[in-house]
């Protein structure tokens, strides 16, 4: 008989409700080996197609398989610069997990979390640092250091060209920073990231707003080439009555107080958050899961997500939908909010909502929810944190003619990766609207690819 | 300058060449600090330099006052939010009420370079509190000043002021008023009747002033807008004030330990 999938170790779920911690501990070095041992090295692997950055699986947890640890990280290296990150936030279960052969048994070997424990291995034992190109005399501008700016950048560096990064925030990461919390995804693993790129010669500048101190056109006419990784951080409000009553947060500012601003240690950090009692999130997807859980780490007693399709269409990793429910957050599916109830101090007193049901598939190929008459019914709240997407944020357009975007917003880009404008990529959730870090990833490595080729052409 | 009441020059080449009237910019001190956003109340390209005068409110500003020259900030984004719509009109009053006076004073200047006629209506509650009236005299066509103490020239506020140059007939295209949010909803009332075109500039609670976390949002003419990027200037006419204040005072408890803690640390207890 086949051996079990290796589960992975948790912090108690009594505990982590109380604290900021990484919630998932990682494999052991005999649970990554027993669990690397039960892949079947197939000679057409079919989890290589799952992953948007086309690591060699098969051949990495060979190695993990013999313990050549070592081996193992220079290998998931050679595609991808964020292997620490990927293993722990990619929805694997629809990427490589989803294409293993043992999937079909529901028993598919846990690539994302052997990735995890190779790079885990490597940072324990120090990170070989990158060896620099020689430099072409070539300059690119990065808009933007998330996922797909960073791995444009890292890339761009190890062909030799002179990259700068440019980024509005205090601090590098992106959504990895401000938005995806510590007990997920800890900082000091983004930040060793970002040093390792630093480490390849990229010059990294915060507090710099392209639209604002600088123009695209400006950047163009400075650089050589530009990549444009602004990913997609405007917060969609659902536009019902109620919705600027003191209380109610969008999870971006809602996460970025907590995150970035670490208001979860609020007074020894200035930035203050508000701590609810009973907290609604509205969505489904990770943005909501993590809003949730975070105010319940805050202290709140009573956190429900409010979600307006069925369970089966969460949005959110399989994984973390079941950690929230272990935590004891509360889904309220199918139903959706009509409008947020204030007391007479303009304080959020409760949610009006309304049952849906699910109707005719929509464009996305989703059964539509539709709602149910005569179902309103309110729900307690004195928070109310709205997760219901973002769009690309417009301010990279300022003072910049000819740079043509969709009328969502996302930047329009051709198959190489270049905008409207010469000389000028563009990818990452700019482009496709909120998606995932391993799809940043991958458009900004294709990207790099073509600027490569653009500048050896020039 | 005056109690409680700082100018600070601080060496930022890129934000001073991009700098325009209307403009802000957003300061961490340290790692541990809160982003506060403060107005460009004057920048200099050839120096590379941008002023801040900032009023002690809180913990940030407070903390802010103790600095010495020569400190380095830890974080100064700028120039954020969208300029001022500087063009030639006529006449231009602008009123700024205490630490307000500081942003009404580039904006008084370009007004003035554009070839209006500008008329300026200073106020504050004492004389020992009233900022920058010997550049606005020198670059004002009439100033004139208010106290709420009565002080310093006229005895009340700005708005009794503007109620008079209305009234005595003087014909005003634009009204442009910046200062706390009473102030400016007091403003916009009187402006109303006279139909004057009056814009504001909004201080709503920020993070980011970039768009992209929503804290900053106002309400104007029953529409959610986001004061850091779609402002912050907005037609006096359509603000909602009342959840502008509502919404100022969300942090209110926590501001309070915050500035409690700080005390005891300065204090050294
Ligand atoms: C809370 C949350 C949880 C998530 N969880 C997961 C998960 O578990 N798994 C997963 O795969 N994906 C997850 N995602 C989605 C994923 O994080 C994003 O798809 C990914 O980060 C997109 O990368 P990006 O590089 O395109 O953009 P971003 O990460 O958004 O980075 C864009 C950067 O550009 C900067 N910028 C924007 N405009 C300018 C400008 N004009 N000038 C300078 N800088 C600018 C921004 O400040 C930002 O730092 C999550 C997203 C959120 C918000
Ligand atoms: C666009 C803009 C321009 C501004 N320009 C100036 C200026 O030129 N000079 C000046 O003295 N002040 C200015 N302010 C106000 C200044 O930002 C606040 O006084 C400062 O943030 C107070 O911080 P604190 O920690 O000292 O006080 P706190 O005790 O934290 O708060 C005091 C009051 O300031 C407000 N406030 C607190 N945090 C913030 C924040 N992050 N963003 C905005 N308001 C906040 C709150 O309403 C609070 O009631 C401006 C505000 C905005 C939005
Ligand atoms: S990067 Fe993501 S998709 Fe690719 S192998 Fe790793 S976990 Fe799977
Ligand atoms: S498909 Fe599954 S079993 Fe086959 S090589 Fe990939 S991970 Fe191993
Ligand atoms: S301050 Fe965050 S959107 Fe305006």
């Amino acid at each position: 008989m086949m051996a079990e999938r290796q589960p992975m170790p948790l912090q108690d779920a009594e505990e982590r409700r109380k604290n900021f911690n990484e919630v998932a501990l990682g494999y052991s070095e005999e649970q990554a080996v027993a669990e690397a041992s039960r892949c079947l090295q197939c000679k057409d692997p079919k989890c290589v197609k799952g992953c948007p950055v086309n690591i060699d699986i098969p051949a990495f947890i060979a190695s993990i398989a013999e313990k050549d640890f070592d081996k193992a990280i220079k290998i998931i290296k050679l595609t991808n610069a964020l292997p620490a990150v990927c293993g722990r936030v990619c929805p694997q279960e629809v990427q490589c997990e989803q294409y293993c052969v043992l999937a079909k048994k529901g028993q598919p070997i846990a690539i994302g979390r052997l990735e995890r424990f190779a790079a885990d291995h490597e940072s324990n034992m120090g990170i070989e640092p990158p060896k620099k190109a020689t430099p072409t005399g070539k300059r690119v501008a990065v808009v933007g250091s998330g996922p797909a700016g960073l791995t444009a950048a890292a890339d761009l560096a190890k062909a030799g060209h002179a990259v700068t990064i440019f980024e509005s925030l205090h601090e590098p990461g992106g959504v990895l920073t401000y938005g995806i919390p510590e007990f997920r995804l800890p900082k000091a693993i983004v930040r060793q990231e970002v040093e390792y790129i630093k480490k390849l010669g990229v010059d990294i500048k915060v507090d710099y707003v392209i639209g604002r101190i600088k123009t695209l056109d400006e950047l163009r006419e400075e650089f050589d080439a530009v990549f444009l990784g602004t990913g997609a951080g405007l917060p969609n409000f659902m536009g019902i009555e109620g919705e600027n009553l003191n209380g109610v947060y969008s999870a971006n500012e809602f996460l970025t107080r907590v995150n970035l601003m670490k208001a979860f240690r609020f007074p020894e950090y200035d930035t203050p958050v508000k701590r609810g009692k009973k907290v609604v999130v509205v969505g489904g997807g990770n943005v909501a899961m993590d809003a949730a859980r975070c105010a319940l780490r805050l202290g709140a007693d009573e956190v429900s997500i409010v979600y307006r399709r069925g369970e089966d269409e969460l949005p959110a990793r399989r994984e973390e939908v079941e950690n929230a429910k272990e935590e004891g957050i509360i889904f309220r599916l199918l139903t959706n909010p009509v409008r947020i109830l204030g007391d007479d101090k303009m304080n959020v007193r409760g949610v009006e909502c309304i049952k849906m049901e699910l109707g005719e598939p929509d464009e996305s190929g989703r059964r539509k929810p539709v709602s149910v008459k005569g179902s309103e019914h309110e729900i307690e709240a004195d928070m109310v944190i709205i997760a219901i997407g973002t769009s690309p944020n417009p301010i990279i357009f300022t003072g910049s003619k000819g740079l043509k975007s969709t009328s969502k917003g996302t930047i329009i880009i051709d198959d190489s990766g270049m905008s409207s404008l010469s000389g000028v990529y563009a990818g990452g959730d700019v482009v496709t609207g909120a998606a995932t870090v391993i799809s940043a990833m991958g458009a900004g490595k294709l990207a790099a690819q073509t600027i490569n080729k653009y500048l050896s052409e020039q | 300058m005056v109690h409680q009441v700082h100018l600070m020059k601080v060496l930022a080449p890129d934000v001073a060449r991009a700098a325009k009237p209307g403009q802000f910019v957003i300061i961490r001190i340290d790692e541990q600090s809160e982003r506060i956003p403060l107005t460009i109340a004057d920048y200099n390209v050839e120096e590379g330099s941008v002023t801040i005068i900032f009023q002690e409110m809180g913990k940030t500003t407070k903390q802010l006052a103790t600095l010495k020259a020569g400190k380095e900030l830890q974080d100064f984004v700028g120039p954020l939010g969208t300029p001022s719509d500087i063009e030639k009109l006529g006449t231009i009053v602008l009123v700024g009420g205490g630490v307000g006076v500081a942003p009404i004073y580039p904006q008084a200047k370009a007004y003035k370079a554009a070839g209006n006629k500008v008329i300026a209506i200073i106020g504050a509650r004492s004389e020992n509190l009233l900022i920058l009236e010997d550049e606005m005299r020198a670059i004002s066509d009439e100033l004139i000043v208010c106290t709420d103490d009565g002080t310093k020239g006229h005895h009340g506020f700005v708005t009794e002021m503007l109620q008079k140059l209305l009234e005595r007939g003087e014909h005003v295209n634009r009204v442009v008023a910046i200062g706390p949010a009473i102030m400016m909803r007091a403003v916009a009332s009187v402006t109303k009747p006279f139909n004057v075109q009056t814009i504001v500039s909004l201080n709503p609670i920020m993070i980011d002033g970039t768009g992209m976390c929503g804290g900053c949002r106002v309400s104007v003419g029953g529409i959610t807008k986001f004061a850091c990027v779609d402002g912050p200037e907005f037609d006096a006419h359509k603000v909602d004030f009342n959840l502008l204040m509502n919404r100022l005072a969300v942090y209110r408890n926590e501001e309070s330990i915050s500035l409690k803690k700080h005390e005891c640390t300065c204090r050294g207890d």
